[in-house]
């Protein structure tokens, strides 16, 4: 049985809901939010990967780098504002981060 | 054989992603996150993207994996109050992850791409070098700008984490350097006249 597009699809297909359920899970833990938000990000490279390969075509692992790209700032972004905001206010619950109301 | 790789690569990967959303302690979270990506690296490999498989392993399992653990282990949190409320949200959790797997299998089941389209493809892979050699010549000649660009992403991103954690502590002493070449002997040495026999 050979490997084709729609079982790279399947498993991405999986990961990515995996992902979007964590993010509900766990509404309280922002790191792993962030962790789920890396999951998805793996979801749709494989994705791009997987089209990549089945159509022959270089441009899908082209833009699977630049996601890369992106997902490694947002991590570094995201933990940085995480610290920032631990050393002001002594939690990282969700729940509190509610001074931008207004 | 690939097949059997396939499919080892992927229920891993699965698994351990189920492990990262439901694990209590968050520093499990990241380890099986690690797990997940060198497995990701794996399926990358078997579909032939061995540049983006070995680029997996450094830049997430080598860069941020290893940031989550600094930040989980560096910051003083109680978890199990973290985790309080995660029975309530199963219900809702389970639902959305169901619709968007239902919906995303919907487009996912059978894709086959056309005769024409081979016509469309804006870089085909060739054939007789490797898949870096090929990702680097599209990647300095065409995409130039777009990889220049991510560059200022990342420089952005550099930035703005320094900036955000950077933090100067008050009542500590600092080396002025500037201050220090500007010293000389006109502005800093006194001369006084001291009186003969009278002390200072």
């Amino acid at each position: 049985m050979t490997i084709g597009l729609t079982h790279y699809l399947v498993v991405a297909a999986v990961l990515f809901s995996i992902g979007v359920a964590g993010i509900i899970l766990n509404r309280k833990n922002i790191i792993v939010i962030l962790m789920s938000v890396e999951l998805i990000l793996l979801s749709v490279n494989i994705n791009f990967v997987a089209f990549s390969q089945a159509l022959g075509d270089l441009v899908g692992q082209v833009f699977a780098l630049f996601v890369l790209t992106v997902a490694a700032a947002e991590a570094a972004i995201g933990l940085a504002i995480l610290v920032a905001f631990y050393r002001n206010r002594g939690t990282i619950a969700v729940e509190d981060i509610n001074s931008l109301k207004g | 054989m690939a097949a059997v790789f396939f499919y080892l690569f992927a229920t891993i990967m699965i698994a351990s992603a189920c492990v990262v959303i439901f694990a209590r302690n968050p520093v499990h979270s990241v380890l099986f996150l690690i797990l997940a990506f060198c497995n990701g690296a794996g399926l990358f490999l078997l579909a032939g993207a061995e540049f983006l498989a070995m680029l997996l392993i450094v830049v997430y399992v080598g860069a941020v994996a290893v940031l989550f653990l600094f930040v989980v282990m560096m910051l003083d949190v109680d978890f199990a109050e973290l985790k309080q409320g995660f029975a309530k949200y199963v219900p809702v959790g389970a639902a959305v992850g169901v619709v968007v797997l239902a919906e995303l299998a919907m487009v996912t089941v059978g894709w086959q791409p056309s005769e024409a389209s081979k016509s469309l493809l804006e870089t085909p892979i060739a054939a007789n070098v490797s898949n870096t050699a090929a990702l680097g010549q599209v990647l300095y000649t065409k995409y130039v700008i777009f990889f220049q660009t991510s560059a200022l992403v990342l420089l952005t991103a550099m930035i703005g984490a320094i900036v955000l954690t950077l933090h100067h502590k008050p009542n500590v002493k600092r080396q002025n350097i500037e201050e220090q070449n500007a010293r000389n002997a006109k502005n800093v040495v006194e001369l006084k006249k001291v009186p003969f026999r009278t002390g200072v």
